[in-house]
């Protein structure tokens, strides 16, 4: 009865017929504008692919957008310095107030969230966010959510920005990202707990850390940290390869090893003791241990781990896109992108960064001089070839139904 | 035209209610009724094929989840009963002239949002928290000792959480019984607890009876406790729910088991109600 919107021809011959009674008829009719009431709450999609972008775009977009003094900043926790220096600055030379909102910590459902209000065109409250280069960036942008970026506003970003983010594969030529910082999903783990040195992925499965290992819930960091274990390379991986992973990643939560799936609380498990070794992104192990004194430990397994590129964008509703470029390009300047990574540890995309944060340790002395040139050493923060032989990209879907079927495989296994 | 007004009256009279459950009841269901019989994505949008397909899939995948919802929404009235009845039939014949002081006590925990009071729950029973590190460290424990992600916590969080509105109903039920039906068992000889057995509790049972439609169907369906409490082996159909909604965006799968869920729960207050020998179920938790 529900198949389709209109009544079928042999319903409707049926209904004409005399032997129908009047209610008979009534109900069947009553059934079909049912079904066709019920067709017409469908769901409308919003796909545009980025390669039908008109050319006028940027122009068309930024033509009667002017700058009003204020920009709200969707971020996720532990993405800079709880007293704002940045921000501070920016306001202080240009006038523009700034909100920063901590409000993502998980692409999935960040996407979600908004999804609904920018395709009905409305604001989501926010003029910049930062998204990861994950499946939901393809979404984002293939849905006409971000707005084009004007470049002529970006002279920072032209002088500073290493070049390879031009050529990435989620935004080739920086048409609506620009990088904020990356980063490398690890292991994390406490060495008051645990005392032998972490080194290899397989660590995550020691039964002897049983209830105490924590994975992250994102399909695809999890998914890749199946795959990695395997030996496979998560962007070259096939449905069949990701079966095997979700296997392994089955055999270990059936043991018992894995505490939970999470999202940034992750850093706060660690941090209560829940888990002694999780899954962890690189620079919030870094500002846990200094804005709270604790001593855990990241590292980058031998056999792998993965790298990704969190991108500032504007929202195509942005009500103040042009307040919000302003600031993007700000932490472009050197001595601020410098700042901003000496303080969240993460993959700075300002190659210069590492030679100023020199500088800066060099002007500091005894235990701060230390410690910043250690920043401006880490491998954490500045990858040498070393690091990116073991980095891999994420999986990389070519459609909505492979993603969707890379979920199915992965999704039961966090939601036990 | 008093005639008119006469025949109009009642249904002004409905008109609100009606107008409120037009819109607020039978919209989103005839609409997520809708969603769960389509297909597609987020992305290329949903496309009305009205193939039960989705119930199958969703429900062969989770079924776990969902027999553990209900098994834990059992438990968790069970342990309800078995607290509240002492404290509604304490409050209700030995509270004197503070029952309503003692009425209060029981709801003033509702006057701090649940969210916050079950993160609290967690703060004090983390593994490495107030409560267990003082005992782990004394060898009391084992080091890898833990209350939070287990079943127990979840249910425990659960049964914390719906406790006053258990209570409240047997109170109520209870209040009503006349203390002359009592005295007259007494006066026949009945000891104090064939009186309990024969007179109150019987008499008493509506209000059981709403208590666990009261709490049932709303912790079998409740995601916050196992999701700030549990882990991935408590999980609940309403935290799938969440996440099929809220962060995979797969709202037919979302829809399937929102209905599902309901169709067992419906399912279940009825066969309990027929069980409990109350026909009109919806009289008694009108009550």
């Amino acid at each position: 009865m529900f198949q389709s919107n209109k009544p079928d021809p042999s319903l409707l011959r049926g209904m004409t017929r005399s032997r129908l009674g009047r209610r008979d008829a009534l109900r069947l009719g009553g059934l079909s504008a049912m079904g066709a009431f019920l067709a017409a709450c469908g769901v409308e999609g919003k796909g545009k692919p980025q390669a039908s972008m008109a050319p006028d775009a940027v122009d068309k977009f930024w033509a009667d957008k002017t700058r009003n003094g204020k920009l709200r900043f969707a971020g996720w926790p532990l993405y800079m310095d709880p007293k704002k220096p940045e921000l501070k600055k920016f306001t202080q030379r240009t006038g523009i107030q700034v909100t920063y909102d901590e409000v993502i910590q998980e692409m999935a459902p960040w996407f979600a969230k908004v999804q609904p209000q920018l395709s009905a065109g409305q604001s989501i409250g926010y003029d910049v966010m930062v998204i990861t280069n994950s499946s939901q960036f393809g979404q984002f942008r293939d849905s006409g959510f971000l707005a084009p970026l004007d470049h002529a506003k970006l002279p920072n970003y032209a002088a500073n920005a290493a070049k390879s983010y031009a050529t990435s594969n989620y935004d080739p030529g920086n048409v609506f990202s620009i990088p904020y910082a990356s980063g490398i999903t690890g292991i994390a783990y406490d060495p008051a707990k645990i005392k032998e040195p972490i080194t290899k992925l397989s660590d995550l499965w020691n039964p002897k850390y049983k209830g105490k290992v924590g994975m992250f819930r994102d399909l695809q960091e999890l998914g890749n940290f199946g795959l990695l274990a395997l030996g496979l390379d998560p962007a070259k991986s096939t449905e069949t390869d990701w079966q095997k992973a979700a296997a392994e990643l089955k055999k270990q939560k059936d043991a018992g090893i894995v505490r939970n799936y999470y999202d940034q609380s992750y850093i706060d498990a660690l941090g209560k003791g829940e888990v002694w070794i999780t899954m962890a992104w690189s620079g919030d192990v870094f500002q846990k241990n200094v804005s709270d004194g604790t001593n855990f430990k990241f590292v980058i397994p031998e056999d792998g781990a993965t790298i990704w590129t969190d991108n500032m964008a504007i929202p195509v509703t942005a009500e103040n896109p042009v307040d919000a470029i302003m600031l993007m390009d700000f932490l472009y300047e050197l001595e601020n992108a410098t700042t901003l990574a000496e303080y969240i540890n993460y993959v700075c995309p300002v190659p210069a960064a590492q030679a100023q944060m020199r500088k800066h340790a060099a002007a500091l002395t005894g235990e701060d001089k230390k410690y910043l040139l250690s920043v401006a050493e880490s491998p954490l923060i500045f990858p040498g070839p070393a690091e990116y032989d073991r980095l891999h990209y994420y999986v990389d879907f070519n459609t909505a139904e492979e993603k969707k079927n890379f979920e199915r495989v992965f999704q039961p296994i966090v939601l036990g | 035209m008093d005639r008119v007004k006469r025949t109009l009256t009642p249904y002004l009279l409905v008109l609100p209610g009606g107008l409120w459950l037009l819109l607020f009841f039978a919209v989103p269901m005839v609409t997520m009724l809708s969603l769960s019989l389509q297909e597609g994505d987020i992305v290329n949008g949903f496309v009305f094929t009205g193939h039960w397909q989705n119930y199958v899939d969703a429900i062969s995948a989770y079924q776990t989840q969902l027999i553990r919802s209900l098994v834990y929404g059992a438990i968790t009235s069970v342990v309800l009963i078995v607290l509240a009845f002492p404290v509604a039939y304490w409050i209700a014949f030995y509270g004197g002239r503070r029952k309503a002081t003692y009425l209060f006590l029981i709801l003033l925990p509702f006057f701090v949002s649940f969210v916050l009071r079950t993160i609290s729950w967690r703060m004090l029973l983390t593994d490495d928290g107030v409560l267990l590190h003082p005992l782990k460290e004394a060898g009391l424990l084992p080091g890898d000792f833990q209350i939070l992600g287990t079943a127990t916590a979840v249910i425990a969080g659960l049964v914390y959480s719906f406790l006053p509105f258990m209570v409240l109903p047997i109170y109520v039920a209870l209040e009503r019984i006349d203390p002359r039906v009592v005295e007259a068992a007494r006066d026949l000889y009945a000891s104090p607890l064939t009186s309990f057995r024969k007179i109150i509790f019987p008499l008493a049972l509506p209000g059981v009876f709403a208590g666990v439609l009261m709490t049932f169907v709303p912790a079998t369906s409740d995601y916050v406790n196992s999701e700030l409490l549990g882990s991935s082996e408590t999980t609940m159909i309403g935290q799938v729910i969440q996440s099929q909604f809220l962060s995979n965006s797969d709202y037919p799968s979302a829809s399937a088991l929102s209905f599902t869920l309901m169709t067992v729960l419906l399912i279940g207050v009825f066969a309990y109600a027929r069980a409990l020998g109350t026909e009109d179920v919806m009289k008694v938790a009108a009550r």
